[in-house]
């Protein structure tokens, strides 16, 4: 320091030096402020809306934000145009490409052109193979309009599916309701469904039943020390709590249950019981004379 | 109040409108070409570019990015494909030697908003001086930088208006007009070139991208100035004359050195002395042949 600077012989400052540090501590301010209402704007609009979906191979989204340049080439290259940029007031981050599966789908281009496009890799090019992109994941989200759940064929998703019998399947269930029939439905897996959103756009209800959904919003996550006991049972190619103890029930004479698949066993040599063979005989005794 | 007399006049009398105006017209074709060749695709399904300015491909081969974006990218902590880099070196290479800001000057379509507002600012004869500091661009330059490391995503590509402008034309504007609006309204009504001289950190990482840059305008003859003051009221940083122009005495050179200088020309353009031309910045020697600083009118003035 000069010896002529302020402070340390508490001279007032030179005036050009003064206005120095006023201009830079108000210039400061300024944009002090300005990164604080920006920096949490940017937070507010990174959230992605629910029915948005990024398009194949994006990379999550927090990485996705800091990765796309939204340059548009992905949107250029999508030959179905499913694709487009978010425009300022939508709720997408602007510029960034998104797709809403109820209005175009992705149609699962078997060279991903989208991916290819991508300079920077907010779209993954390790993505090769379009049945392993997770673009989403659909969920029947409404059981109670969903026709196939009232026992009706509708079928619709389950057919559109382009990964079908295995993204989507259809499990038979007893129709409760007629009393005779089968409920078929539309199950989704997890392992198959890329979230490409034609089950959405097939469904013929005015608001679809099944929809895609982000990973984040239709997953359940197990707790990370919770085992499936039958699974790891398998695993270690027999029980893990030794030894299988015997069940023991309170069972009437002459009969035992076996814990290991057999079911009820009726003793053949135990005549003395007051019950007969077939347990259905005792319950029904006395009805054979009004038959 | 209206201005009786605009900067120029006496450039158009003596040279002609046309030649007065030659590198403006110039730098609107290249404005307007670019956009164009943007627009092609989407208009006419003519793919000659596909992208925007951000980042493009041109004929499917030549890929070109914003060395700004990708620069916000890393700082954001994602590293970008190869693509995206060789295309920002290209760029950065070509701004290297053509003058960073030319960015700004030749392809930027905020210019036309601006120099539009700033058109209609002198027309209006709408003055008052502003305190906004030309270095503010900088503070949000290193801002946007900074906001891109803390939030890991490209934060200032939220608000961006070049970016919102170009891609707004390009694939649709949603309400990005409203932010092109307040650019417009800010260097009309609220201070002289507010957005492009003072905030924009665009122009800012421009210019310090092309602070050595070769091709740069020169008051090659300075001895002629008459200081009718024409080019500062012309240029859009008009700090970044006055060494070049009036430092003989001191032993300044004839080059613009300054990085603010957008190569835009417009000097070029006004000076019915024809004291400035393009060149490079090599040679800057305070003595150029045949120059008599001495008894330079201007100078003596300036004294």
């Amino acid at each position: 320091m000069s010896p002529a600077a302020p402070g340390s012989t508490g001279k007032p400052a030179s005036p050009a030096r003064r206005r120095f540090l006023l201009d830079a501590a108000r210039t400061g301010g300024g944009v002090a402020l300005f990164s604080v209402g920006l920096g949490l704007y940017t937070q507010q609009a990174a959230s992605l809306p629910a029915l948005a979906l990024r398009p194949p191979g994006a990379l999550d989204e927090p990485a996705f934000l800091g990765a796309c340049v939204r340059c548009g080439l992905c949107v250029r290259d999508c030959p179905w145009d499913t694709l487009k940029l978010a425009t300022l007031g939508e709720e997408v981050a602007t510029g960034t490409p998104y797709f809403t599966a109820r209005e175009v789908p992705c149609e699962m281009c078997e060279d991903i052109p989208c991916v290819k496009a991508c300079p920077t890799g907010a779209l993954d090019p390790a993505l090769t193979d379009i049945d392993d992109a997770r673009m989403g994941l659909a969920v029947l989200i409404d059981e109670e309009n969903c026709l196939n759940f009232q026992g009706l064929r509708c079928d619709v998703c389950y057919r559109v599916c382009p990964s079908i019998d295995k993204a989507i399947t259809l499990e038979l269930q007893h129709n409760p309701r007629s009393g005779k029939h089968a409920l078929f439905i539309p199950t989704v897996h997890s392992d198959a469904c890329t979230g490409c959103g034609k089950c959405e756009k097939a469904c013929v209800l005015e608001q679809a039943a099944i929809r895609v959904l982000p990973a984040r919003l239709a997953r359940g996550e197990l707790g990370a020390h919770y085992r499936w006991g039958w699974k790891e049972k398998q695993k270690a190619g027999g029980s893990l709590v030794p030894p299988d103890q015997e069940h023991r029930y309170n069972l009437p004479r002459g009969e035992r249950y076996d814990y290991e698949g057999k079911g009820l066993i009726m003793d053949e040599t135990d005549q003395a019981v007051p019950f007969a063979r077939n347990p259905l005989d005792t319950l029904n005794r006395g009805l054979e004379e009004q038959r | 109040m209206i201005r009786d007399r605009h900067p120029g006049a006496e450039a158009v009398a003596q040279k002609g409108w046309l030649r007065a105006h030659a590198w403006l017209l110039a730098r609107r074709t290249s404005q307007l070409s670019i956009l164009a060749l943007f627009l092609l695709g989407p208009w006419f399904g003519v793919w000659i570019v596909k992208g925007n300015l951000n980042a493009s491909l041109t004929l499917d081969v030549l890929p070109l990015t914003d060395p700004y974006v990708l620069l916000q990218s890393l700082a954001a902590g994602h590293l970008p494909e190869m693509t995206a880099i060789a295309g920002a070196l290209i760029v950065a290479a070509f701004y290297l030697l053509a003058g960073g800001r030319a960015y700004c000057a030749w392809v930027c379509p905020v210019n036309m908003v601006t120099d539009g507002a700033h058109w209609l600012r002198e027309r209006l004869g709408i003055s008052g001086a502003s305190r906004l500091s030309a270095a503010t661009r900088y503070w949000i330059l290193a801002a946007t930088l900074i906001l891109a490391a803390l939030t890991s995503t490209l934060a200032w590509e939220f608000i961006n208006p070049v970016s919102m402008l170009h891609r707004g034309l390009i694939f649709g504007m949603g309400l990005a007009w409203l932010l092109v609006l307040s650019v417009f309204l800010l260097d009309l009504l609220v201070s002289r070139r507010a957005w492009c001289a003072h905030l924009c950190p665009v122009g800012a990482f421009y210019s310090l991208l092309g602070t050595r840059s070769m091709l740069r305008v020169r008051a090659e003859r300075r001895e002629h100035c008459d200081d009718c003051m024409d080019c500062f009221l012309v240029c859009p940083e008009p700090r970044v004359i006055r060494p070049a122009l009036k430092g003989a005495a001191k032993g300044i050179g004839p080059v613009i050195t300054s990085a603010n200088c957008t190569n835009c020309g417009r000097c070029i353009d006004v000076c019915a002395k024809n004291v400035f031309r393009f060149g490079s910045r090599f040679g800057n020697r305070p003595d150029t042949p045949g120059q008599s600083t001495q008894h330079s009118p201007g100078v003596e003035v300036l004294r």
